[in-house]
């Protein structure tokens, strides 16, 4: 991993960027590293377009502006790349991760010529078979967690399944749900 | 104990800023009966016990508290804190309180 | 021993609260400080802390029954934010004249308007006359510090004031970052109980608070109550001392960061100051003498103190997230001018307004105003010392 990994998450209002952002903050931590992890506040608004940022670092982080030249950017709603610019300031090093059921072939053209690695993942499709529901949350966090190598995959899983178990102590089903759509966001990223 | 510089007999108006008490709290009760109003007094109300009949309506009326209740009867007026604003004359309604001029 | 965890900086606060176990919180909620009363309901919920949490209908009302409650003698706070704290004004001024040690978690956000939620620091620099502490936190870890260390300062016998804990809104409040906190028994002794001397609820004493005082004892209760603050100075040190001790963690009035040999120097308050030192150590490298000072108690206001921690800088930047409006720069600017200049201090100074409204202010910005004092230290302010950054113009 890298000194410092700047994260940036596009999402709606409602969607869960947020909580992602957090979860991520909240694995990276639990192996021992410094995070942040943070949302770009504004009136709460179902559906608008909202940013959430994460810092991880092995170093103590004492920046506190949002991030403008992230390493790695997360698009959980591929409908907000017809609107935000989420490539801006994107390194070329990193790579940016769109929920999508589009291959990149298709996706690609809509980045705006950025030139670093493009990630897709089908975390409705992932969602609803692992929990019957769309929560793109926990497809999209384990995606994030593999192609920015903050840690290694098995790690990732046995820290989930503890805190999973933790939270969702007297809901044995849907800690099972939430594993299972981990595991296969980690073998479906592409 | 409370420290004597606190008791409010012992506070004037020529006590430092340094003894008084912290946000001018008050650690007694009734403290204001030292403060002699009766001397604001421009003129003085009289009550004339043989028209009184007891009634005591004069004495919720009192805003200085300055009419003493003893064995279900009012006595004569407290004079040193008696301001002298009459609202007992107007009260009575057996006309047994009249105001003289002066203390 | 430290417990390493990763919290957001109300769930700091809301920890610290659980761990002192006050007793009474009045509170109305307001964005971003909504969590505070929102996380202490819960634990009451959940029979983790027997505070008693008054639900009231408006901030004049959570003040005025912490208030009531305090002067009846218990451990009291409240929390609030920007238009919250400006409904508290008339009886924030009363806590502190009846010399209430309250406990205020005051997240700041700006005042409207235009109506906005974000962070600015015109609540509490708006309140910054009414007699309370005022302590500032530039992360979650010194926002959770900071009230550990509140009520002893507070309830200290030669200060008897009530204190307003500040941090940023939402960068501080709602942001999760690493965070070490202490042990439930320590901060329980190092706390404290509280033990009034004087209080409502006392069968052995009776007593009266608040009363009206005339002009010829209103002015004496008025120097006693500065000289309350002006001693909350050494006991803001000597707790944060001993606090060190417990904690390893070392506070003062203000922190100097790289301070000591630097010719350039930016003065804030609250979160934007761990990105000034970012910026810093990008400068040092490059040779330029950066160094910063941050703000951590503006109430008490130690002005000669930071003037004699700027001596030798050729240029100061006075930052205030807040405006005053006066045409002339911000709250921090005009009382740490007039402390320069009491002080002799020779620096060209620049008056800064930032980070208005939640406007970020990033390391850029941080170099761009070192690039600014570096040219006013030799060419001297050629126009106006009161400027805007990160405006569009």
């Amino acid at each position: 991993m890298r000194d410092l990994i700047e994260i940036r998450w596009h999402g709606r209002g409602g969607q869960g960027a947020k909580t992602a952002a957090l979860l991520l903050a909240d694995v990276a931590f639990n192996i021992g590293k410094n995070v942040q992890g943070f949302p770009e506040y504004g009136p709460e608004r179902m559906g608008a377009p909202i940013t959430a940022y994460n810092r991880i670092s092995d170093n103590a982080i004492r920046v506190h502006s949002n991030i403008y030249d992230p390493d790695f950017v997360a698009v959980v709603d591929e409908t907000l790349l017809h609107t935000v610019d989420v490539t801006k300031g994107l390194s070329e090093d990193g790579g940016i991760l769109i929920n999508t059921e589009k291959s990149k072939e298709e996706i690609i053209p809509l980045l705006n010529g950025y030139k670093g690695k493009v990630y897709t993942i089908d975390a409705r499709k992932i969602s609803e078979e692992a929990l019957g529901k769309y929560f793109p949350n926990m497809p999209m966090l384990a995606a994030m967690v593999k192609i920015t190598e903050v840690m290694d995959e098995e790690r990732f899983i046995s820290e989930m399944k503890a805190s999973l178990e933790h939270k969702f102590a007297k809901k044995p089903e849907v800690l099972e749900g939430n594993m299972k759509a981990l595991k296969a966001a980690l073998e479906q990223v592409q | 104990m409370l420290e004597d510089k606190f008791k409010t007999e012992n506070i004037d108006e020529t006590v430092r800023w340094q003894d008084l008490t912290p946000g001018l709290q008050i650690y007694e009760s009734g403290s204001s009966r030292l403060f002699n109003t009766g001397e604001w007094r421009v003129n003085t109300p009289v009550v004339d016990f043989e028209k009184c009949k007891q009634c005591l309506l004069c004495v919720p009326y009192c805003p200085d508290s300055s009419i003493p209740v003893k064995d279900g009867k009012r006595l004569d007026f407290d004079y040193d804190h008696c301001k002298g604003c009459g609202i007992c004359v107007g009260v009575c309604p057996f006309h047994a309180i009249t105001m003289k001029e002066g203390k | 021993m430290a417990i390493k965890e990763r919290m957001s900086g109300n769930e700091a606060v809301a920890y610290a609260i659980k761990q002192i176990n006050p007793d009474v919180m009045p509170a109305f909620p307001i964005t971003p400080s909504t969590e505070l009363p929102q996380f202490v309901s819960n634990y009451i919920a959940n029979g983790e802390i027997d505070t008693e949490f008054i639900p009231v209908e408006s901030e004049h009302s959570s003040m005025s029954a912490a208030i009531g409650a305090s002067a009846a003698g218990a451990r009291t706070l409240t929390a609030t934010s920007s238009c919250g704290l400006a409904y508290m004004w008339e009886v924030l001024y009363v806590a502190a004249s009846d010399r209430l040690p309250i406990a205020l978690a005051l997240v700041n956000r700006g005042l409207t308007g235009p109506l906005n939620i974000n962070c600015e620091h015109s609540d509490s620099m708006g309140a910054r006359d009414s007699g309370w502490i005022q302590i500032y936190a530039e992360n979650n870890q010194e926002a959770y510090d900071n009230f550990v260390m509140a009520y002893r300062i507070a309830e200290h016998k030669d200060v008897m004031l009530p204190i307003m804990a500040c941090m940023d809104g939402f960068i501080t409040s709602h942001a999760v970052e690493n965070i070490t906190l202490l042990e439930d028994d320590l901060v329980k002794n190092f706390v404290g109980e509280y033990h009034p001397e004087h209080y409502l609820l006392n069968k052995d004493e009776v007593m009266a608070l608040g009363p009206y005082a005339v002009s010829n004892y209103c002015m004496e209760a008025k120097r006693a109550q500065a000289q309350a603050m002006m001693n909350a100075k050494q006991v803001i040190l000597d707790v944060a001392k001993e606090f060190e001790e417990m904690s390893g963690r070392k506070y003062g009035l203000f922190e100097e960061y790289r301070l000591e040999d630097a010719d350039y120097a930016v003065v804030a308050i609250g979160s934007a100051c761990g990105t000034a030192k970012d910026a810093i150590d990008r400068l040092r490298e490059k040779g330029v003498k950066a160094g910063l000072l941050k703000v951590r108690v503006f109430r008490p206001f130690p002005g000669k103190e930071m003037a004699e921690a700027l001596a030798n800088c050729k240029a100061i930047a006075i930052m205030d997230r807040c405006e005053s409006y006066s045409a002339n720069g911000g709250p921090l600017s005009a009382e740490l001018g007039a402390a320069l200049f009491k002080n002799k201090n020779q620096a060209e100074v620049l008056n800064i307004v930032y980070g208005l409204s939640g406007r970020d202010m990033t390391v850029e910005d941080f170099e761009k105003i070192y690039e600014d004092l570096a040219d006013v230290a030799v060419n001297g302010v050629k126009e106006d010392s009161y400027r805007y950054v990160g405006v569009r113009e």
